[in-house]
C-alpha cells in the first residue's frame, strides 16, 4: 500500500484497452483483378510482371511474364493489346504502354539468354500438337513444362504459321521469331516440318500419343466471283504474303488494288508499297468506322502513302487491267447497298483480302466431330466431340489473332494436362474487377506515355525494316512505372501510415502488411487512403 | 531516340512509403522501427485526425532527437483519450499540469534540461487549438518572446471537441458549433472572427513557424524535423480534421483535410523569423465547395437553396490565401 492517495491501480499502457471492440465493419486485404489481366486474351498476370519490372527485375518479370505466355518478344510487335484499352491509367493520362514493355522484356530475354526451366519431372504421357503457329508453339510449351513428351508436326518448312507466313517482317522481323520458337524447341519440344498430317486419328494411332492438340491456321484464302479477262492478274492475299517467305517475290506491279477491310489488307497494301508499288489502293464496301481494320494500323498505312477507296465493290476486272467499282452507300442498318454509281480504276493486279478459312481435311472420318461455318466446335476445355482431340486457334470460332491462339494454347495445354490424368481443369475463381472507382488516383504521380519511336516514313516504306521500334532500358522502367497496379497490393505503406490507431503491422519487404483487430477501430481510412483499392470493408459478425 | 531522364517512381513522395526509393528517402511513418509515440489502445473516435497528426510529428520529433525528447500536453481530447489513469498511450517522456499553461511548463522544463547539463533533451508542447488559441495563448505568446527552446505543436481541429464541440477562436466562418448554431441571419460562426497563430507567432519573430496537414506526410514530417534542427521558440500549426466535430465520415479524415489544402483554405507555409520562406504548392486546385460538402457542420449552406452568398465569401478566403502565400505556380500553371 505504497501508493500516493487516492491512487489505487498501477500505471499500465493503453494496449489494455483493445479497441478493436467499437468496431461494426473491418478492413481485409484483397487482390482485385486488374482490367489488364482482364482484358488480356492469353491470360498474362500483367500487373504482376509489371511489379517486377518497376523495381528493374527484369528476369523476374520475363519468368511471370512468360508463366502465361512464352512469346513476349513476338506478342510485344504484333499484339493488338487489348490491356491498354483497358488500362485505368487511360482515365487519368494515357494508358500504360504494356505492349512496349512486354516487347522490351521479350528482346531483353533473347539478348541475355535467359531459358526455360526444364519440367520438374515426366508425365509419360505423350501429346501431339499439329500446327507449329502461335496456338501450337503455347500448348506445347505449356504441355512440356507440364512434364509431357511433346511432338509438333506442320505442313509447312518452318514454325510460325500465321506468323510467319502471314504478318510481313516490318511488323514482326524473323530473327525475333526464330529466337522464340528455339527457346521452346530447347526446352524439349521436337518439331517436325513439311509433314501435313492427313488423317488425325491414324497418326494418333501410329505415334502412340495419348492426346492431341490441332492448331491449324486459316491459310486458305476465301474468294469472291469477279468476272475477270483471262490476262487480268488476280492473286490472294495469303498466297501474296506467304511468297514473301520466299525467294521468289510476288510480282504486283505499279498500280496495285487491294480488295478488303480487314489488317490482312493493310499488311498487302503495306507490303505492295515496299516492293515497289507506287499506288496501293484499298477497295473496302463500307466506311472507316465500319472497317475491322485496328485504326492504329489504317493511320500508319495512310502515313506511307496507301489509299483506301471507301464504300466500294469490284464488279470486275477487264484483261488490260481496268476495274469496274460500283459505289454504295450504307442503309440505316449499317449495310452497304449499291447505288448503280459506276467508276473505273487502272490497276496492274488485283489482290483479294476477303478473309481467309482452315483446311479440315484432317479431320475427315473422325467420329464424334460438329464442324460449323468452317469450324471445330470444341467444348468449354477445348475439347472437341472426339474423347482426347482438343482444337483451338483459327480452327476453333473466335477472334483471329495472335494472342487469342496464344491463350487458347495455354487452355488447351492446362485442360489436356488434367484430362490425361483422369481429371477436370478448374480454374482459379476470377477476382472482383479492380475498376478506376476503387482507386484512389491522387497518389500517383504525373507521367505521359512514352511513345515507341517510329521509324522515320521514307524510310519505312522502301524497307522491310521494323516501323515500331522498341524502349530502351530508361524508357522502359519509366513505363512499367506508370502502372497503378489496380487492385493488388505494391507495398506503398499507405495503411500502415494512415492508421490513426497504429493497427496495421507492416510485415516487411515482400510480405505485404496484416491488421491487428484488436486495436482496429473500423474507421476505413486505410481503404479510402489505399492508392490501387487492395482493401476493402466487410460488416463484422456479431 | 530520345533519352528520358525524368526520374519517375509510380507515386513518388505522394504515398506514406515507396518501395522504388532509397531507404534514407523514405518516411518516418513508413519505417518497421518508428517509435508510435502514440500507442494503440487510446481512445480517440474512429478516424481521428489529431491522434494521427500527433503521431505523425512526435515520431518525426523524436527520429531526429534520437529519442531524446520529452512532451508537454495541454489540456484537451489529444490529453483526455490518450491518458485515462491509469493507462497511457504515450511511449515518451509525457506530462500534463493545466489546460492554459503548456507553453509556461515547456519553458520550465527546457529551462530544467539547461540548468542540468542535459543540453541534449529537447522539449515539444503540444495542444489543441483551444488550449493553444484562447486559453494558452498568454502563455505561448511569452514562450514566443522569451526565445524559449520550444517547440510548440497545436493540433488544429477548429474548435472545443473535447467538450462538445464548442466555437473557439479558430472555429471558420459559417461552421456550425455547440455555441455557433446554424441559425438565424447569419447561421453557424460570424464571418470576420477569429485569429490566426501562425501569423501572430511570426509576428513575435521566433526562427520557425509553419503550417502542417495530415494530409501531406512528407511535408510535415519536413517541417517537424526542420523545427528540432533549429534551438529558440518554434510553432507549428498542424490542420486535423475531427469526424465527430465537423460531421466528416471517419474514412474521409485525410481526403477532407486535402481539401482543405487543395482549395486553399489551409494554406502550407513556412516562416524564418517572421518572413514566409517556403509555401507547399497547390496540385490540383479544386473549389472550396469540394471541402465543405464532405462536412456536416457546414451542411447548412448548400441544400435545395445553396447558400451563394456565403460559398462565395468562403471562396473569397480561399482565393485570397492562393494569392497572399503563392500556392499556386503561376510559371508552372497551365490551362
Amino acid at each position: 500500500m505504497d501508493k500516493p492517495f487516492a491512487i489505487t491501480l498501477d500505471v499500465g499502457s493503453s494496449l489494455a484497452n483493445k479497441t478493436g471492440s467499437w468496431r461494426t465493419s473491418r478492413p481485409v486485404y484483397l487482390d482485385r483483378l486488374p482490367p489488364c489481366n482482364n482484358a488480356c486474351p492469353a491470360g498474362e498476370n500483367i500487373q504482376a510482371w509489371l511489379f517486377h519490372a518497376e523495381g528493374g527485375d527484369y528476369e523476374a518479370a520475363w519468368r511471370e511474364l512468360t508463366q502465361n505466355n512464352p512469346l513476349p518478344a513476338v506478342m510485344g510487335r504484333v499484339c493488338y493489346h487489348p490491356c491498354e484499352d483497358a488500362c485505368n491509367r487511360g482515365k487519368l493520362d494515357a494508358a500504360v504502354g504494356i505492349n512496349s514493355v512486354e516487347r522490351f522484356l521479350g528482346d531483353e530475354a533473347i539478348k541475355r539468354g535467359w531459358k526455360f526451366p526444364a519440367p520438374p519431372k515426366e508425365s509419360g504421357k505423350r501429346v501431339l500438337v499439329v500446327g507449329a503457329g502461335p496456338s501450337g508453339l503455347s500448348a506445347a510449351y505449356h504441355l512440356r513444362r507440364l512434364g509431357h513428351a511433346v511432338k509438333v508436326v506442320d505442313a509447312g518448312p518452318m514454325a510460325g504459321g500465321m506468323m510467319r507466313f502471314g504478318i510481313p517482317k516490318y511488323r514482326l522481323p524473323r530473327d525475333v521469331l526464330d529466337a522464340e520458337v528455339k527457346r521452346i524447341a530447347d526446352l524439349g519440344v521436337e518439331f517436325e516440318y513439311n509433314r501435313k498430317v492427313e488423317n488425325i486419328r491414324d497418326t494418333m494411332t501410329e505415334g502412340k500419343f495419348d492426346a492431341v492438340f490441332l492448331a491449324v491456321g486459316a491459310h486458305i484464302a476465301k474468294r469472291a466471283y469477279i468476272p475477270a479477262g483471262e490476262a487480268a492478274k488476280m492473286l490472294d492475299a495469303v498466297s501474296v504474303l506467304r511468297d514473301m517467305e520466299g525467294e521468289e517475290k510476288p510480282m504486283l506491279g505499279r498500280r496495285v488494288v487491294v480488295y478488303g477491310g480487314g489488317n490482312t489488307a493493310l499488311d498487302v497494301a503495306r507490303t505492295a508499297k515496299r516492293l515497289g508499288a507506287s499506288e496501293a489502293i484499298i477497295v473496302y464496301r463500307r466506311n472507316r468506322e465500319k472497317m475491322p481494320a485496328h485504326d492504329f494500323e489504317v493511320e500508319e498505312a495512310l502515313q506511307e502513302g496507301v489509299m483506301i477507296k471507301w464504300l466500294s465493290t469490284i464488279k470486275n476486272m477487264a484483261n488490260e487491267g481496268t476495274l469496274t467499282v460500283e459505289k454504295m452507300k450504307l442503309d440505316e442498318k449499317g449495310f452497304p447497298q449499291p447505288t448503280g454509281e459506276f467508276e473505273t480504276l487502272e490497276a496492274d493486279s488485283l489482290v483479294l483480302a476477303l478473309g481467309q478459312d482452315v483446311d479440315l481435311s484432317l479431320l475427315e472420318g473422325v467420329p464424334g466431330l460438329a464442324i460449323k461455318d468452317g469450324t471445330v466446335q470444341v467444348a468449354p476445355n477445348m475439347m472437341t466431340g472426339y474423347p482426347g482431340i482438343f482444337a483451338g486457334g483459327d480452327m476453333v470460332p473466335s477472334e483471329r489473332t495472335v494472342t487469342v491462339a496464344v491463350g487458347h494454347g495455354k487452355k488447351a495445354a492446362r485442360n489436356i494436362d488434367a484430362w490425361l490424368a483422369g481429371g477436370t481443369y478448374e480454374p482459379a475463381p476470377k477476382h472482383e474487377l479492380a475498376d478506376f472507382e476503387k482507386l484512389n488516383a491522387w497518389y500517383y504521380t504525373d507521367a505521359s506515355k512514352t511513345v515507341r519511336p517510329m521509324l522515320d516514313i521514307v524510310r519505312r516504306t522502301s524497307t522491310f525494316d521494323e516501323v515500331v521500334s522498341g524502349l530502351d532500358e530508361t524508357n522502359a522502367l519509366f513505363e512499367a512505372r506508370r502502372c497503378l497496379s489496380c487492385g493488388n497490393c505494391f507495398e506503398c505503406d499507405n495503411c500502415y501510415g494512415v492508421c490513426p490507431d497504429n493497427s496495421v503491422i507492416k510485415l516487411g519487404p515482400g510480405k505485404r502488411f496484416e491488421f491487428n483487430y484488436d486495436y482496429c477501430k473500423g474507421c476505413g481510412i486505410c481503404v479510402s487512403e489505399c492508392p490501387c483499392g487492395a482493401i476493402k470493408m466487410v460488416p463484422e459478425t456479431i | 531516340m530520345e533519352m528520358q531522364t525524368v526520374k519517375f517512381y509510380q507515386t513518388g513522395t505522394f504515398t506514406v512509403g515507396n518501395r522504388l526509393l532509397d531507404e534514407n528517402e523514405r518516411s518516418v511513418q513508413a519505417n518497421m522501427e518508428r517509435t508510435n509515440s502514440l500507442n494503440s489502445g487510446h481512445r480517440a473516435c474512429q478516424g481521428c485526425g489529431e491522434a494521427l497528426g500527433a503521431r505523425y510529428a512526435i515520431d518525426a520529433a523524436m527520429r531526429v532527437t534520437g529519442d531524446k525528447l520529452i512532451a508537454v500536453n495541454a489540456t484537451g481530447c489529444l490529453e483526455v483519450f490518450s491518458t485515462p489513469y491509469p493507462e497511457t498511450s504515450w511511449q515518451i517522456p509525457w506530462i500534463h499540469s493545466l489546460f492554459g499553461n503548456a507553453a509556461a511548463v515547456a519553458s520550465g522544463v527546457a529551462a530544467a534540461m539547461r540548468v542540468t547539463g542535459r543540453s541534449d533533451v529537447r522539449v515539444v508542447a503540444q495542444g489543441g487549438d483551444g488550449g493553444t488559441t484562447d486559453i494558452g495563448f498568454g502563455c505561448l505568446s511569452g514562450m514566443f518572446e522569451r526565445n524559449d527552446d520550444v517547440l510548440y505543436i497545436c493540433y488544429d481541429n477548429e474548435a472545443y471537441m473535447n467538450t462538445g464541440v464548442q466555437r473557439s477562436s479558430a472555429t471558420p466562418p459559417a461552421a456550425r458549433t455547440a455555441t455557433t448554431m446554424a441559425v438565424g441571419k447569419e447561421p453557424g460562426n460570424v464571418f470576420g472572427t477569429g485569429k490566426n497563430v501562425p501569423l501572430i507567432a511570426m509576428a513575435h519573430h521566433i526562427p520557425y513557424v509553419a503550417t502542417a496537414s495530415v494530409a501531406n506526410l512528407r511535408d510535415l514530417e519536413f517541417k517537424v524535423t526542420r523545427a528540432m534542427n533549429v534551438h529558440g521558440a518554434r510553432y507549428v500549426h498542424i490542420h486535423v480534421p475531427c469526424p465527430l466535430g465537423w460531421g466528416s465520415a471517419p474514412a474521409d479524415t485525410i481526403k477532407v483535410a486535402r481539401m482543405a489544402v487543395e482549395s486553399g483554405l489551409f494554406p502550407l507555409f513556412e516562416a524564418e523569423h517572421g518572413e514566409v520562406t517556403g509555401r507547399t504548392r497547390i496540385r490540383h486546385k479544386v473549389p472550396v465547395t469540394e471541402y465543405l460538402k464532405l462536412q456536416k457542420r457546414f451542411a447548412h449552406l448548400f441544400g435545395k437553396t445553396p447558400d451563394q452568398e456565403r460559398l462565395d465569401q468562403i471562396q473569397a478566403i480561399a482565393d485570397k490565401n492562393i494569392r497572399t502565400f503563392g500556392l499556386i505556380d503561376t510559371e508552372l500553371a497551365h490551362g
